[in-house]
């Protein structure tokens, strides 16, 4: 990993090229964000970079925090994240920004997505659903069908798809493409959508 | 500025800045128009390397969208046949875009006047 960075979802637009293609973008308030720790192999068991993002008042941070901010001179931030196996060279203080991206990078953007509760398996896992609404059946055009066999295995697998909460989770779009950067304003504009609502945190990480 | 609106101002610069850097001095600012006003849209037709302007003069039956994303609808009659095309109003492969004629109409989307002939849609927006 080369290049990351913490940011914010503001919302979808488009952008004509050229070309006088129209192109569908997110745009992401990504940084500035400031380095507050470097786990290394020796002293953490792990290589890391952890930095903040997002403005914390100084009296809402509790002390074992406070302290952790101190340590590195960085101003609180609301939150802290790790990124691991960074090989660019940084150092306590340092603040990461959208420089790090360029037009055209490819980049995995994980956020967690939209909750959706709870969902039947047609919505959830994309079952075809039962079938006919005719020939005597009524009321079971959206259900799962069978989950399994009788005597054996006599028990339903783990894992098998069925209804239930879905969204909520942390999820990841690779390879995702950067139509522009911004540095003036700390924007960055994704080609295509993202996961998570506006105003939710995304990890921009360059492949 | 609310971040938003900053979003749909840049975005906006953007598609017009593109339509600038192509016709330099040649650049025409997009007129407001409405349903139901007859319009010349000058259109950039590619053919392998060249490039060549192709006009396509009718009606506006309707606007849609808001921000960069909208677009307009406008019909003509060509040789006896209805030809409807959809423009995105920001779009660079439109040159220019003419006011020639105001109509006045009391609908937003004047589908109605698909069906019509040219004698009685011109009684409709006058």
């Amino acid at each position: 990993m080369n290049a990351a960075l913490l940011g914010k979802k503001l919302g979808m637009t488009s952008l004509f090229t050229e070309a006088g293609v129209h192109v569908p973008c997110t745009v992401i308030e990504a940084g500035p964000c400031p380095v507050v720790q470097i786990k290394t192999l020796e002293k953490d068991g792990y290589s890391a970079v952890q930095v903040g993002y997002g403005k914390k008042e100084q009296k809402k941070v509790n002390k074992p925090l406070l302290g952790h901010f101190s340590k590195s001179g960085v101003k609180p931030t609301t939150l802290l994240k790790e990124f691991r196996d960074f090989n660019t060279d940084v150092e306590v203080g340092l603040e990461l920004t959208v420089d790090q991206f360029q037009k055209g990078d490819k980049v995995k953007i994980s956020g967690n997505s939209k909750g959706r509760g709870f969902q039947g398996v047609v919505r959830r896992h994309h079952f075809g659903g039962v079938g006919m609404g005719t020939h005597g059946q009524s009321d079971r055009q959206r259900h799962p069908g069978s989950i399994g066999s009788s005597s054996y295995p006599s028990r339903v697998f783990k894992g098998m798809k069925m209804a239930g909460r879905m969204g909520g989770t942390t999820t990841s779009i690779r390879n995702l493409v950067i139509v522009d950067v911004i540095p003036e304003q700390n924007l960055i504009l994704i080609k295509g959508s993202v996961p998570g609502a506006i105003n939710s945190v995304l990890e921009i990480v360059k492949l | 500025m609310n971040t938003l609106d900053l979003i749909e101002t840049l975005s906006k610069e953007r598609a017009i800045d593109v339509r600038r850097q192509k016709d330099g001095d040649n650049y025409v600012e997009i007129p407001d128009f409405s349903p139901g006003d007859t319009v010349n849209v000058a259109v950039r037709v590619v053919e392998g390397e060249k490039e060549r302007i192709q006009n396509f003069k009718g009606i506006i039956i309707a606007r849609r969208g808001a921000g960069v994303n909208q677009s307009f609808l406008i019909r003509k009659i060509s040789n006896g046949v209805g030809v409807e095309r959809i423009f995105p109003l920001f779009s660079p492969m439109l040159q220019a875009i003419t006011l020639i004629r105001e109509g006045r109409t009391r609908r937003a989307k004047l589908y109605y006047l698909r069906g019509m002939s040219d004698r009685k849609i011109r009684q409709k927006l006058s």
